[in-house]
Order: structure tokens, then sequence, then C-alpha cells
């Protein structure tokens, strides 16, 4: 018989070896994505841009519009991704994502609010002019503070009322439609160009997002990535569920609420930023699930680089596809998500 | 002597569960706790890691406060597997890994994958090492939740009826097992048990437990019809079959 030590190393090699190949597919794609476009730029060029030799129209265009773009998706890809992953660990349910815990609506509603009662006035669009936002920081501040206060009245209700996390799930679906009615009733009270706004500002925009923007999102994604990694043996014990965790000398309610709270906050900068992506957080952590398994040393990484290579794909898609219509990425992440969603859980859940 | 428990009481908010609760195991013992449903078996286990925090009471493990020290040097001393427990999508090995958490720095040493192996050797789960944990049967995934615990190289093994979703086969194996690795590593057992015959069988000790406290502790001669019959409330007969103890209810 094969040494078992020596083929359980040869197994966590192959999970390895299907991240680097994830990062790299990333990686191509994102060169891709710079050169796809009105712009007509070769892939030469672009490589010779991105290392600092070209001349000023190519600089501009790279470095301005579609760097931070691809950047801004694989960022956000990133972070919906891990954080939708953590989330279906520390609450017990695969179905736990921003979506269903109610942050996606409360920053709507935020951004509703700052919007139509604060007077942050119509939206910006990169694609259509026709929707103008004056005060865009209002805007992504008032929705953060949406979509914290839903993370916050969930981890509230757990920690202070001792709800469990199956219950935790259901608070945030609640919660989630709550903010929805509330949302519409701002909506019947304003203008025709505010409703445009709001609606506009909820379809998700990668274009979004500027460097400064950029630099809030990769540090926030990049701290909550090492916090999730350090915390991976946990995230691990508590699979096996709350009192194997427990036996294995893990405080599960601390190590729930700071996991809660750190996705949460992942989710709230990037949906404050971007506006609503669905879809992402579901999709990322349960595809690598199922190829990987779900070991966390393994699975937060990969869920990391699918939830970037997927969001980055969607929008290089939403660019491409009616160019040089932009569809809103939300759209399209939730048109490729749902039918792979169900493929995967006719191929996987059905099988015990 | 490896675990003293003395005067522990427990209670969830005002309702009690355990009062009053006293006993002691030794190295190498299969210690059997025995009772009704209800009457405290299971939560009386989680005080001994400390998942239950008890409202009074000492317990002391090879001589230490249980309550003075950290959840992972609790971890390290005694091992736990529960009733319930999931079955993911991790493979066995990986599974069985998890036990060495508690000694676990930051990442798996080759010593944790040796001790992985090892015990993945006694369990006679070798061929299972890289299939998932959804994929196996209800015996194997037992065994492979036991094989965690045994990594966690504990001085105490709590187990929670560790053979109810077993056949006849496997909770023999299982108990055998148990066993087999108390008296060889010198650690003991401590093993709620719903099954009389499998307690008499394979316990050294046994803890009869009645409304919320201590019936009866000690060996063999504990398990008298009357002291039975005081704890089930159905009167039963103690024969001998083949010089092996078994209980029939009358």
């Amino acid at each position: 018989m094969e040494n078992i030590p020596e083929s359980y190393l040869k197994y966590t090699q192959r999970k390895v070896f299907i991240i680097c190949l994830l990062v790299l597919a990333t990686a191509l794609l994102g060169i891709y994505a710079i050169n796809a476009g009105s712009a007509e730029l070769s892939p030469a060029q672009v490589l010779l841009t991105l290392l600092g030799k070209a001349e000023g129209r190519l600089n501009i265009i790279i470095w301005n519009i579609r760097l931070p773009r691809v950047v801004a998706a694989i960022v956000a890809g990133v972070g919906l991704s891990v954080a939708g992953c953590v989330m279906q660990n520390l609450l017990r349910n695969p179905l736990a994502s921003p979506f269903t815990l109610g942050i996606s609506q409360g920053s709507a509603f935020g951004a509703a609010v700052a919007i139509i009662a604060l007077g942050a006035g119509s939206t910006h669009s990169t694609s259509a002019d026709a929707v103008i936002i004056n005060n865009p920081y209002l805007v992504n501040i008032a929705a953060f503070v949406g979509a914290m206060a839903t993370t916050l009245v969930v981890l509230f209700l757990a920690q202070v009322r001792g709800v469990t996390p199956e219950a935790m799930v259901l608070a945030g679906v609640a919660l989630g439609s709550l903010f929805s009615a509330a949302t519409i009733i701002l909506q019947f009270f304003a203008s025709d160009v505010q409703v445009a706004s709001i609606v506009f500002w909820t379809f998700g925009d990668i274009g979004r997002a500027s460097w400064r923007d950029l630099e809030i999102m990769v540090v926030v994604t990049g701290a909550a990535l090492l916090y999730f990694m350090a915390n991976r043996w946990n995230y691990n014990a508590l699979d096996g569920g709350e009192e194997t965790a427990k036996g294995l000398g893990v405080d599960v309610e601390k190590v729930r609420l700071a996991g809660m709270f750190v996705a949460s906050l992942v989710t709230a900068v990037t949906v404050s930023f971007l506006g609503i992506i669905g879809f992402i957080g579901l999709v990322g952590p349960h595809m690598m699930r199922r190829v990987l398994g779900g070991d966390h040393r393994f699975l937060i990484p990969a869920a990391s680089v699918m939830g970037g290579l997927l969001l980055l794909a969607s929008d290089t898609l939403a660019r491409t596809i009616i160019s040089p219509v932009v569809l809103p990425v939300g759209a399209i992440t939730s048109f490729m998500g749902a039918p792979l969603f169900l493929y995967l859980l006719s191929r996987g859940y059905g099988k015990r | 002597m490896i675990l003293s428990v003395d005067g522990v009481e427990f209670s969830y908010s005002s309702r009690p569960v355990l009062k009053d609760i006293k006993f002691e195991v030794n190295r190498g013992e299969f210690f059997s706790i025995l009772g009704n449903n209800g009457a405290g078996k299971s939560t009386l286990l989680k005080c001994l890691n400390r998942i239950l925090k008890p409202q009074t009471g000492t317990i002391l493990i090879e001589k230490e406060d249980l309550f003075a020290l950290s959840s992972r040097e609790v971890a390290r001393r005694l091992g736990y597997v529960a009733q319930r427990y999931e079955s993911t999508r991790f493979t066995v090995f990986d599974a069985v890994l998890l036990g060495r958490k508690p000694h676990i720095k930051w990442g798996a040493t080759a010593r944790d994958l040796e001790i992985v192996r090892k015990v993945l050797a006694v369990l006679g789960l070798e061929e299972f090492s890289l299939r998932y944990l959804d994929e196996l049967s209800g015996g194997e995934l037992q065994k492979v939740v036991i094989a965690r615990a045994l990594a966690q190289e504990p001085r105490v093994l709590l187990l929670d009826e560790p053979t109810s979703n077993l056949d006849l086969k496997n909770q023999f194996e299982v108990l055998k097992t148990v066993k087999k690795a108390a008296r060889e590593q010198n650690i003991a057992a401590v093993v709620v048990m719903h099954d009389l015959n499998l307690a008499l069988r394979f316990a050294d000790k046994f803890l009869l437990l009645k409304n919320r406290t201590v019936f009866a502790c000690g060996g063999m001669e504990i398990m008298t019809p009357e002291n039975i019959a005081g704890v089930y409330g159905v009167p039963v007969a103690v024969e001998r079959l083949a010089s092996i103890p078994v209980v029939v209810p009358l």
C-alpha cells in the first residue's frame, strides 16, 4: 500500500496547483480585459504600458480607465466570494451570502436615503450620462452605514438574544425585505430622476471605482483575507459541527461574531462603492467546495481567486457583448450565476 | 486516578440538570455512564470538557483544575466525540488531521501527519484516507470521528453514545477500539451508553444516573437487578450467557 502521508501530500499539491491555475487564468483574462474595447489596443501594447514603457494616449486609457476597472472587478470578486465562503461556514448554512443576510438591501436603502433625503442627487454613470451623482461620497457612506446597520442588528440578535445561526439567516431575510419595503416607500415620494438614480445605483457597476476607492477596497479586502486565513483551522473545526469545534478548543461564539463582522465589513465596503452585485458570494465558494472540498486552508484562497475571476469575466462580458453599450454587471453575474448554481446543485447535493 | 469529579452541579437557566455529582476515573479504564433519557448523561459529559460550565463543583484532570486551563489546553487533554456530527466535504485524512488542531500553531507538521497516519492504521481506515466524509457509511464515519479524538492525543476520551447508529458488527468494533486505546495508551474513556448489554460487556466501571444525581457508581458489583430496576424503572434479570453477563427486562 502506498505511503499515506505521501499520497496525502500529492492530494494537497493538486489543490495548490488548481489555485495557481486560477490565478494564471485571472491574470490572462485581466490582460484581455484591458485590451478589449473600442480603443483598438494590442496585448503587447497593454503589457508595455503596464511595464511603464508606453506613450501618452495609451497611458491614459490603460491607467485611468481600463486598469482600475479590472482591479476593481478582481478585488470586489475576491471580497464578495470570500465573505460568502466564511458566512456559509459560520452560519452552517449553504445559502448564507451578502444578499440573503440583507446586507445588500440595507446598503441600497442607505444609498436611497442619501440620494433622496440628503440630496446627494442624481447619479453618475460611466456609460449613460443621463443621471449624475453630485456627491458620490455621501452615497457611499450612507450605503455603508445601511449595510453595517443590517449586520449589527443580526449580530446583536445572535449575541444578546441568543438567536441560533439558522435563525440569523432568517433574521437577515426579514431585515432585507424590511429595507426593500423602506426603499420602495422612499422611491414612491421621489422625483423621476431620483428614482432613476436609485435604480441605477442598485445595478452594480464596476466602472464606478476610482483609484482612491480602490485603495480602500484593497486594504479592507486584504486585511480580511489575512484574518480569515489565520482562522482557517477554526472554520474547519466548525464544519464538523458546533460541539465538535468546542471539543477542539474553539471559542465558537467569539469566532462566529468576529468572522461575521469582518465578512460583513468587506461586503459593505464593496457594495457601497460598486452597488449590488449578486451571486458571486454563492457561486464562487460553492464551485470551489465541489472541486477542492471543504478544507478552508485551500478553500479560502481558492474561493477568493474564483470570485475575482468570475466577476472579471462577468464585467468583461458586460462590456463587450453588445459593445459599446455596457450592461450592468449585477445582471450578468445573476444571469451566469443562477444557471451555474442550479447545475452545481443538481450535480452535487442530490448525490449523498 | 486521571479524572476526579466532586460536587458538580449544573442548571440550564433555573432548571437544575445535575446535582452533587461525584466520581473518579482511573487510567486505562472504560468508564460507562448509564441512565434514562433526560437523566443528564450528555450534560455531564459536556461539563467534563467545559462545553458547559457547571455552576459549582471541581473537576481535576491529572490533578490540574479544569477551570484554570485555557480552552486549547482543555482540548489537548480531553478528546470529545459528540452525539451529532456533520458529514461534510472533508477527506477522512483532513477530518482526522483536525484532531491535531489543539496542538497546531500555524501549519500541520510532519509529526502531525505521522500521528494521523498511525491513528488511521489503528482504526483500519487507511484505504478510506482520501475519500470524502459524505461518501462514507455510518459505521465508517463514526470511526473517523473517534480517530479524530484519538489524534488529539487526549488523556481522557469522552464519547457520547458512540454506537447509537451502528449495526452489531460496527458496535463491537468501535467499542473494542475504544477499550483497546484506553488500555494501550493508558488513558481513560468515559462513554455515555444506552445499551446495557454493551456496557456490561465492555465497561470496567459504571456510573448510574437517576433524577439528576448519582444513583450508584462502581464495578460489576453495582450492576445488580435491584440497582438497574431502580434506575430504569423496569424489573430485570441479570444472567450469564456463555459466561457473558446479560440484562433481560422481565
